[in-house]
């Protein structure tokens, strides 16, 4: 009789505890879509934003390592195959007709092919890429130098972002392009580059070819792939859903230097 | 003659800290389960070795039905229906690391738990720091945590005490054993300050400015192994912390660190 008596207690003990954790973490669920509280959650990224930008100068590279690093198998993450047909038809001959547009509040308006992007001075980089989801790969890049590019177009006063256009899409509507938008201290960043080359190949399509962005002090999403337009603009509140990049649309944070 | 008394044992700056830590390392342990399901397994080194996991959690399927493999050190677990593989054939199975249960938010949301786990840190730092300068600052580090040499030399007969849950009374109630003295000193200067450095390590913007947190951990791969190491090392603490608490008189024990009040039991009149 006793036992029985202790095992109801026990029950109603756990079910106690079951359903008191039970509305504690279905009021942290209700909590996590209350606007406030997200607004209160998200102030801290932009606290997290300019103590990093306090800590960083332009000068501060993040670690390059040597070929003897180099990852095995360097995971292609996102897209990996863009169904664009215009890019279908581009990658079918090579990218040969395939020209980079920059564009928006620039003095001179540019159009580069391959060809002209190769023939510019370049930097080559062997770097750490850090996916948002905890995963780490290291490869080795060459590309041009995004200032060159910006130096070469010439950027108006007003100028605050280069949003970076790309040609995959992660779902059928219009709002499911890909895209992504950098400030100017990572843009002119010494190691800030559009890659054409990984592991001294021609950059394979799983990883972004014709050109992928390198913004080695950010995770892996920062890191748009099939770059096909730059665009510099004062601000992204008007483009797609307004938070700077199709990630961030989706909740995450527009500055992922953490 | 003996008899109660009531001792004020914690300082109000101990006490918020205190309170404010728990509830801080618990959105953090539970957004820090949900960061870690986006991708479940750990590594060594710098980068991911794919094959070669030191821990993972993945579900496959074998001999025609779906599992949960848990592998650590290359020892395999089957652990369906907790790790790797959740739910049941009722409600349907699902790909997991930790169950959703645990996590925060308690369903796949990636950018959300980030959000609640980096908010939180900040807390915790600011939380941290004041506890730190208070401790250092009052003299409270010194007086009530540092462990004396006769206690250091007596360790192994504090361990024999404890292990036969025999709870001290009169004078030596007023002071921490030696054995509290050292969890706390090194769950406060070493686990939680580790649990900082290991979760900066893995800021991409962090290791550019600092990039002798990498040397400091062995890469940014070893650095998340050691974070979810120690997150684990302080699940421990916290555990055997309540269990202490709960069997060296709760309310005593709960009420000293609201009100700061502590009840000191006479010791029994030797014959």
């Amino acid at each position: 009789m006793s036992k029985a008596k202790g095992l109801d207690r026990r029950s109603f003990m756990t079910r106690g505890l079951a359903v008191t954790s039970a509305a504690l973490l279905g009021g942290c669920d209700d909590l996590s879509r209350q606007p406030w509280v997200k607004r209160v959650l998200e102030s801290a990224e932009t606290l997290t934003r300019l103590t990093q930008r306090a800590l960083l100068t332009p000068n501060d590279l993040a670690r390059e390592y040597s070929q003897a690093d180099l990852s095995r198998v360097f995971k292609a993450n996102g897209s990996t195959n863009p169904d664009d047909p215009s890019y279908l038809t581009h990658a079918a001959n090579g990218f040969a007709d395939w020209k980079l547009e920059v564009g928006g509040l620039v003095e001179t308006p540019l159009a580069l092919s391959l060809d002209e992007l190769r023939a510019m001075p370049s930097r080559t980089q062997i770097t750490r890429h850090d996916c948002v989801e905890g995963w780490s790969c290291i490869g080795k890049w060459k590309g041009v130098k995004l200032s060159t590019l910006l130096a070469r177009a010439g950027l108006k006063p007003d100028a605050r972002y280069i949003v970076l256009h790309c040609a995959d899409s992660l779902g059928p509507t219009a709002d499911d392009k890909y895209y992504e938008s950098i400030d100017l201290a990572d843009a002119f960043h010494e190691q800030t580059i559009l890659a054409y080359e990984m592991n001294d190949q021609t950059l394979p399509i799983p990883h972004g070819a014709p050109l992928r962005l390198r913004v080695e002090r950010q995770l892996g999403y920062k890191m748009a792939k099939y770059v096909m337009g730059i665009e510099a603009v004062d601000s992204f509140a008007r483009i797609r859903r307004g938070q700077g990049g199709y990630w961030e649309d989706r909740g995450y944070a527009w500055y992922a230097g953490i | 003659m003996a008899k109660r008394e009531v001792i004020y044992r914690h300082a109000v700056a101990v006490r918020a800290t205190h309170w404010i830590n728990a509830l801080v390392l618990l959105v953090l342990l539970m957004s820090g389960l949900q960061i870690f399901n986006a991708h479940s397994a750990l590594y060594l080194g710098s980068k991911s070795d794919f094959d070669d996991p030191i821990l993972s959690m993945t579900a496959v399927r074998e001999d025609g039905r779906a599992k949960g493999i848990t592998t650590v050190f290359g020892y395999r677990f089957d652990t369906t229906g907790l790790f790797g593989l959740g739910g049941d054939a009722e409600s349907g199975y699902q790909r997991q690391g930790f169950p959703w249960s645990w996590t925060l938010p308690g369903y796949h949301s990636l950018a959300t738990g980030r959000h609640w786990h980096f908010f939180f840190a900040w807390v915790f730092l600011v939380n941290g720091l004041v506890y730190l300068a208070y401790s250092f600052g009052s003299g409270h580090l010194r007086r009530d945590l540092a462990p004396t040499g006769t206690e250091l030399k007596h360790v192994g007969g504090a361990i024999a005490e404890h292990a036969r849950l025999h709870f001290p009374k009169g004078e030596e109630a007023k002071r921490y054993n030696v054995l509290q003295k050292l969890s706390y000193l090194f769950v406060a200067l070493i686990l939680l300050p580790l649990m900082l450095l290991t979760g900066l390590t893995m800021s991409p913007g962090m290791d550019a400015a600092f990039p002798v947190l990498l040397d400091m951990f062995g890469g940014r791969q070893s650095a998340r192994t050691i974070h979810f190491i120690a997150a684990g090392g302080i699940v421990i603490f916290v555990a055997v912390h309540i269990v202490m608490v709960l069997i060296s008189g709760v309310w005593n024990n709960l009420r000293s660190m609201i009100t700061g009040r502590y009840t000191i039991e006479p010791e029994k009149e030797k014959p």
